[in-house]
């Protein structure tokens, strides 16, 4: 059981958006997308669920072939950033219709949450906030119960409080009923502990896809006197640098060989903000 | 040389280590439940699978137990084991470093002893 993406490509005129995308979204597993801004991610998310159509390549559901097939997108649901529904529509005529597409949406746990986040279900879609509108989006996302949930930039807009709360939920609700989820994000110091597989993509290809830990694993910062960290660097693959005055950082992918540091050098670990970065500055 | 991997060490020692610390200090006690998987990583907002790898390290060490069905637990003599495995680690975690800042800060041995003696008073 699994979305398997077979080298998709797509064009906006002459710009070459997702360039042969190969991934595959295991079964109840937590993915994070990350990339930079038109970096692709959108695209490749809209191609799953057929929202768009891709130039070349394919995108099979459990098998099935995803293109224009109600079976298999219905196994799927995915948080845009856009909304689809009539802007006038109040938001528990939306979870009516919702419940109407997906017959495991939980109307009772979508209430709940709304009440958690203090939601009013009266209010029309097109009254709420860009943070409100977020968390509406959220809630029925984390309702729908297909085994599929894809989220694009779901902690947009929130505050600090809501977003502790959104990945509350959202391990709490993986923890019950395990599902993938596939979180799209450039804020990536917050999801970095919930997910449990990174993929990186950048200008429209994939240029990572590990498990956090094993990403995390490969690279490092070297910190000390510029002169002392250039002859350590040398030789080693250097991702980036940072210098205060006489002070230089590199970012090195590789595995320290600890007696090979010498004295007035100082080794941190590189976390998955600073390895994304590094990896995906232009 | 100093390699500092403390602070931002894998989240799933650190797991482990919270739930040692919380036995050494007699808030779990030997015998009683501990938190579970779910209760953990939403706690902490990780994700499970990271804390259940935790859990497996302290269940492989033979510092918890799994009741099937019920839960996990304090093995019986936990604190003794831990109190072992930390004294083996105590001379590379903190003697050394000690050891290795006052070379750096020209601090003679016997003045790292009287500190050491004051530190006792």
């Amino acid at each position: 059981m699994s979305i398997e993406i077979n080298n998709i490509s797509k064009n906006f005129g002459s710009t070459r958006a997702l360039d042969g995308v190969s991934i595959n979204f295991e079964e109840n597993r937590i993915y994070g997308l990350l990339g930079r801004n038109g970096a692709g991610k959108t695209t490749l998310l809209n191609i799953i669920t057929n929202r768009i159509f891709s130039d070349s390549g394919e995108v099979l559901v459990d098998g099935m072939h995803a293109t224009e097939n109600d079976k298999a997108l219905s196994r799927i649901y995915m948080m845009g950033e856009r909304n689809y529904y009539p802007e006038n529509m109040k938001i528990k005529d939306v979870f009516r219709w919702t419940k109407e597409f997906y017959p495991d949406f939980d109307m009772e746990y979508a209430n709940k949450l709304a009440d958690i986040f203090e939601l009013d279900l009266k209010k029309n879609v097109k009254s709420l906030s860009t943070g409100y509108n977020s968390i509406f989006k959220v809630i029925i996302a984390l309702s729908v119960n297909t085994p599929y949930v894809l989220l694009d930039e779901p902690v947009l807009g929130l505050d600090a409080n809501h977003r502790d709360i959104f990945y509350k939920l959202l391990i709490e609700k993986y923890s019950n009923s395990p599902a993938t989820y596939v979180i799209s994000t450039h804020l990536i110091e917050e999801v970095s502990n919930v997910i449990e597989d990174v993929i990186i993509i950048k200008k429209g290809k994939i240029i990572k896809n590990e498990t956090r830990e094993e990403l995390m694993s490969v690279g490092y910062t070297v910190t000390g006197m510029a002169s002392l960290v250039d002859e350590y660097t040398r030789g080693k693959e250097i991702i980036g640098t940072d210098s205060i005055g006489g002070l230089k950082s590199a970012y090195i992918i590789g595995e320290v060989i600890r007696n090979e540091v010498p004295e007035g050098l100082e080794i941190t670990k590189m976390d998955l903000q600073k390895l994304f970065i590094q990896l995906t500055s232009a | 040389m100093l390699i500092n991997f403390n602070d931002e060490r894998p989240i799933f020692i650190q797991i482990a280590e919270g739930i040692e610390d919380a036995i050494l200090s007699g808030a779990f006690k030997e015998e009683s439940q501990i938190p579970s998987i779910t209760e953990l990583s939403v706690n902490y907002r990780i994700n499970p699978a990271t804390a259940l790898k935790g859990i497996n390290l302290l269940v492989d060490e033979g510092i918890i137990y799994k009741k099937r069905g019920v839960g996990m637990f304090v093995t019986q003599g936990a604190v003794k084991l831990l109190k072992g495995k930390r004294k083996e680690q105590f001379f590379d975690n903190y003697v050394k470093n000690l050891i290795e800042e006052a070379i750096r800060l020209d601090i003679s041995k016997e003045e790292v002893i009287k500190l050491l003696e004051r530190g006792y008073e």
